[in-house]
């Protein structure tokens, strides 16, 4: 049943959300309040732990463009911006919405966007992207890759003065414009709020505002963006100077009743350790010092990252805590007087100082909230159940990503990919579809050209000669057709060239205008789904690229314009017949793993009704979370679990093998082959499928560190949580208890955070502390990584009477057993000064989790893990749970260390992913795929080993490379790599591209 | 103007091509004997196709791709950096300005940082003047 559905908010979490359940056919309607979607993205320039971007794999079906554009161009969703709730009513699966949509006074189908309103507007203000950091018009686009396009008039600082209306050409300011109601009618809604920074100007000692070149990591971030101001490089606001020295001052609205913000806002120690780190690469010499409380680096990868700045990007951590901020009258330096933990004062000075802001709920969230009747937290963010991360308290609603807890983008875009899981389960059933032919032409015909010229609101007027260039191609005899298309819309360009395609029964088509990419792009899908299968379409901008940058000069425009069609046209003329490819999918996905992960992945596929084998190592379902009693809020796992066993138990799409081992997974997405061992079976079974997800899990750690196995008093901390859940006596009793974190984590052979220890150790002081309170607990920590909410329950603790003490990795504890069992732990208090000897009765270790995938696993299914054993995932940003090869995905610990919150979600997103992977049941092979022409070949392999995605492979008995097209995303990197030009791409072969190069030059 | 010695870029679909719409969207000039070829990748880019743009008559080429770490085909753009700096040593034997070829990373949101590399390149091929084989 294909039901409408409304996302709201337009950042990461909602164009993720969006993007997956329009891939499955659902119209999506994407509501933003702002005049544009993106959320924060398009202020991030690089993001760690990557420093790069790579935002656009996560687009389901990558290689894609940005997710911004996929979004902007994907048929089902259409795009609400600057607007907002007003009213919901109804029910799960029926919700009758009112929306306000606020006026932009432009009309964004007459908008030419030729800029002149702006260059007569007279009133300038601070640009809100980038935090002020920029000025702007009155009428203004809010930044330079905005969509929707358009601009729009702010009426708060409009003076109504009418320049912009008398130089407008195509009359598209209406500055009466008054606001519009809309409705919806939808089956679910997902809410995708996101975050807003906290504004620092509440923090006055900090003296931004006041002081120039003391700034917010918000405007920070634009400085080291390539189209910020000073185009990436670090550059002072008070004189233009390149900076040396910047001082970055973390958990600024963060961690800090003082100003009620209580919770940690997760993010800001990596975004200050990358912005650090990206500015120490435009800005030699740069000198960066970090002043915080904990450095909270508990991400994948994250603390490998976080020494990376310490030796490679001359960043230095200094714990520590600002006392006072002064700026230096002549210098507008910044001088900084700050306290070490051995309680000495210390100045020094900085030529900038960056404050890294926290997240909180954006404006306006507590009203929609209330529109809907949906819970908040005490925080004012959305409140949820720990075991079902993504519902809200209206069913039908559900909440992803920063407006559920302040959190960075990889678990953003795996949160809203379960949510989307929740909103197909409500709807979704797969069907197979029949694969219907497509209409082709007969091999020996000459292909039947046209060429569009797209004319978007009239704007090549006065900037090409467009009879010209009609006239030279109209006299072409190999060209059927040559129109001028007059559009204002995108739609109405796909619409009418589609018409002229079946109408002039057309085989190749040049679009040769304004918005060649978004036309061609939805040209390319709707005539890989139409029966006009077989037409190529090829685009080259001459508006952009053209008309618009030689403004003033007709003659060198057209000319330029001539050229470039005359050598895009060759290429798309001169190409041989080629059918392009498509494959049947299979739709049974293969989940490895029993655990909760497995679990919650199998049952939401198998809801979705896609068939699903799932296979168990032991005897026995539940994993980890067998032993898990409870979590540090509290919550029960174990019914939860129950729950999901007997869902998978009695779910008929789902076939169980248990005491099962995947041995081997072959073949390729859509058509896997994969080798089970079942014990006590007397042949090996192979499952046919089309996608797979690991979930095969992790385990605690086994350690030797501090003496452990020596006495039975020192245990780890999952033992101690039993020993807890089992209402031990020892422990009721028990006068003193020492827990040791980061054991084995954090070092040289470990060097990854197990994120989940520091949480446990509160966790279970806390119910030591609730049984017996009189027990003294020391926990001896090197940072307390109780990121997000937790933080309330590390205070809580610290209130009750828990005593944290820090450790440095030089100056590690030291335990002695007695001959009697008894045990001694010595470790150095800085506070104090002094060594501390403690005698406890309990001594328990956090020793981390580790992954249970390996070396030899990795092999036999095709996948990559990395030093520390976990799954390398195809972009850890944006792809985080789908592995390098398509079609194969991981979830839970063999991700990364993960509380169940997130591997609920993890099973979930994963499930999602493979789902819309599988939908369609046929997928057609990208365009531009690689070929060989054997007779060339020598069979050298070059081309292999060029291949990113393992689509060549060397045919040994024959000695000629092949193409593996079910894998061939058409990159053409094979194409450069081989010398003997044998291997080529379909439609850009060697030829064509030197034909076109010589075109140009004519 | 139209005498100006010619300039072929190579810009990859999915950042710099898109990079260079977003110059027009700014109105950002510059100079037309910029032609560019779009390419799936820079990755794809071969050292042949910026012999033939010289032989072609073109004083200057262009390569463009997505920053490092954000090449939409995982790594193409470094395969491209890696070839055009093994190129650009051996033009200098062959008597070409190593200037002549360049080889950048524009994003589909770097309009203005297109349109510098741009106007840059044509200085530049303006201060070595026409390529003559």
């Amino acid at each position: 049943m294909k039901k409408e559905i409304l996302v709201i908010g337009g950042g990461i979490a909602g164009m993720q959300s969006a993007l997956l359940l329009a891939e499955k056919g659902h119209k999506v309607y994407l509501m933003e309040n702002t005049p544009a979607i993106g959320g924060y993205f398009p202020l991030l320039d690089r993001q760690f732990p990557t420093n790069s971007c790579g935002v656009c794999f996560m687009s389901p079906k990558p290689p894609a463009y940005c997710p911004i554009y996929e979004t902007d161009f994907h048929e089902n969703i259409e795009l609400l911006t600057c607007s907002e709730l007003k009213e919901v009513k109804g029910e799960a699966g029926n919700f009758e919405v009112t929306y306000v949509k606020k006026p932009k006074y432009v009309d964004i189908e007459k908008c030419n966007l030729c800029g002149k309103c702006k260059d007569a507007c007279p009133v300038v203000v601070d640009r809100e992207f980038g935090d002020g950091l920029e000025k702007r018009k009155a009428i203004y686009i809010p930044f330079i890759q905005a969509i929707p396009r358009s601009y729009l008039i702010d009426m708060e600082t409009c003076t109504k003065c009418g320049n912009c209306l008398r130089v407008c050409e195509p009359n598209a300011i209406d500055l009466e414009e008054q606001e519009q109601e809309g409705k919806l009618n939808v089956g679910a809604i997902i809410l995708g709020f996101g975050f807003e920074p906290y504004n620092a100007k509440a923090k006055g000692e900090y003296g931004v505002g006041r002081y120039k070149n003391v700034l917010t990591s918000i405007q920070f971030e634009r400085i080291l963006s390539y189209s910020g101001p000073s185009l990436g490089i670090p550059r002072r606001p008070s004189d233009g100077k390149e900076a040396k020295k910047i001082a970055f001052i973390q958990c600024v609205g963060s961690r800090d009743i003082a100003c009620n913000q209580e919770y940690c806002s997760t993010v800001c120690c990596m975004y200050a350790t990358k912005q650090a780190m990206v500015a120490r690469r435009r800005s030699e010499d740069l000198e960066s010092v970090v002043f915080y409380m904990d450095i909270r680096t508990m991400g994948k990868d994250y603390e490998r990252y976080y020494e990376k700045a310490k030796s490679d990007y001359n960043v230095r951590y200094e714990r520590s805590a600002i006392s006072l901020i002064r700026e230096l009258q002549q210098t507008k330096n910044l001088l900084i007087t700050y306290g070490t933990e051995t309680g000495e004062l210390i100045d020094e000075e900085f030529d900038m100082v960056v404050l890294s802001v926290g997240f909180v709920p954006p404006e306006g969230s507590d009203k929609s909230a209330e529109i809907m009747g949906i819970k908040l937290n005490e925080y004012g963010f959305c409140e949820t159940e720990e075991m079902n991360p993504t519902a809200t308290s209206v069913p039908g609603i559900f909440v992803a990503g920063a407006f559920r807890e302040p959190r960075d983008i990889p678990e953003t875009v795996v949160e809203a990919s379960s949510a989307a899981a929740d909103v197909s389960q409500m709807f979704d059933k797969f069907e197979k579809k029949e694969i219907g032919s497509k209409s082709e032409f007969p091999a020996d015909a000459k292909p039947n050209v046209a060429v569009f010229m797209c004319d978007y609101k009239g704007a090549f007027k006065d900037k090409l000669d467009i009879d010209t260039i009609l006239g030279y191609f109209g006299k072409k005899s190999n060209i059927k057709m040559v129109e001028k298309l007059d559009v204002t819309s995108l739609k109405e360009s796909v619409n009418k060239i589609i018409a002229k395609i079946d109408e002039g029964k057309l085989h190749r088509v040049l679009l040769a205008g304004y918005r060649g990419l978004a036309i061609s792009k939805l040209l390319k899908e709707r005539s890989a789904k139409v029966a006009s299968g077989s037409c190529i379409v090829e685009h080259v901008n001459l508006g952009e690229q053209c008309a618009d940058v030689h403004i003033g000069n007709v003659k060198v425009a057209t000319d330029k314009a001539l050229r470039l069609i005359d050598a895009y046209l060759k290429m798309l003329v001169k190409d041989e017949l080629f059918e392009r490819g498509a494959k049947v999918l299979n739709s049974r996905v293969l989940v490895v793993g029993g655990g909760l992960t497995g679990l919650v992945s199998s049952l939401t596929l198998a809801k979705e009704g896609l068939d699903v084998t799932l296979i168990e190592k032991s005897d026995k379902l539940g994993g980890n979370a067998l032993t898990a009693h409870y979590t540090i809020f509290g919550s029960e796992p174990q019914p939860l679990l129950k729950k999901l066993i007997e869902g998978v138990k009695s779910n008929d799409k789902i076939e169980i093998l248990m005491k099962s081992e995947l041995k081997q997974t072959k073949g390729t997405w859509g058509s896997f082959k994969s080798i089970v061992s079942t014990e006590g079976a007397e042949e090996d079974k192979e499952i046919e499928h089309g996608a797979v997800i690991y979930a095969i899990g992790g385990r605690e750690v086994k350690t030797e560190e501090y003496s452990y196995g020596k006495s039975p008093r020192i245990v780890t901390q999952k033992e101690f949580e039993n020993m807890l859940a089992n209402k031990d006596e020892k422990i009721s009793k028990a006068k003193n208890v020492v827990m040791i974190q980061c054991v084995g984590s954090r070092e040289e052979n470990r060097p990854y955070c197990s994120r989940v220890c520091c949480a446990h150790a509160v966790k279970n002081a806390l119910k030591l502390k609730e049984v017996n309170p009189d027990a003294r607990i020391f926990v001896l920590n090197r940072d307390i990584r109780t990121y997000g909410y937790m933080e309330k329950k590390y205070l809580e603790a610290r209130d009750n009477g828990v005593i944290f003490v820090r450790y440095e990795l030089t100056n590690k504890p030291e335990v002695k057993v007695a001959n009697g069992g008894d045990l001694t732990v010595t470790f150095h208090d800085s506070l104090v000064g002094d060594d501390i000897n403690l005698e406890p009765d309990f001594l328990v270790l956090s020793v981390g989790i580790e992954s249970n995938a390996d070396c030899g696993f990795a092999e036999a299914t095709g996948t990559i893990i990395n030093e520390d054993g976990f799954f390398v995932e195809a972009n850890p940003k944006a792809a985080p749970l789908d592995s390098i090869s398509k079609g194969k995905y991981f979830a839970g610990l063999c991700h990364s260390p993960n509380f169940i919150t997130d591997s609920i979600n993890q099973g979930k997103a994963a499930a999602e992913r493979a789902a819309v992977l599988l939908w369609e049941g046929v997928q057609a092979f990208p365009e531009n795929q690689a070929f060989v022409i054997e007779e060339l070949c020598a069979g050298c392999g070059l081309c292999v080993a060029a291949c990113p995605y393992d689509a060549r492979v060397l045919d040994e008995k024959l000695k000629v490379a092949k193409v593996i097209l079910d894998l061939c995303e058409g990159c053409g990197t094979c194409v450069s790599t081989c010398p003997n030009s044998a291997c080529q791409q379909i439609n850009l072969k060697d030829t064509q591209m030197l034909d076109m190069i010589q075109l140009m030059l004519d | 103007m139209n005498d100006k010695p010619k300039i072929v870029g190579f810009l990859c679909n999915w950042c710099s091509y898109e990079g260079a719409d977003r110059a027009g969207e700014a109105r950002l000039k510059y100079p037309a004997n910029l032609r560019t070829v779009r390419v799936m990748c820079s990755g794809r880019v071969e050292p042949e196709f910026v012999i033939q743009a010289f032989r072609e008559g073109a004083s200057g080429v262009l390569i463009l791709g997505c920053h490092p770490g954000d090449c939409h085909y995982k790594a193409g753009n470094y395969k491209a950096k890696r070839r055009i700096d093994l190129l650009r040593n051996m033009l200098d034997q062959f008597g070409i300005e190593r200037e002549r070829v360049r080889l950048d990373w524009v994003a589909a949101s770097e309009g203005e940082k297109f349109a510098k590399v741009a106007n840059e390149m044509a200085e530049t091929i303006d201060r070595l003047g026409p390529l003559k084989l």
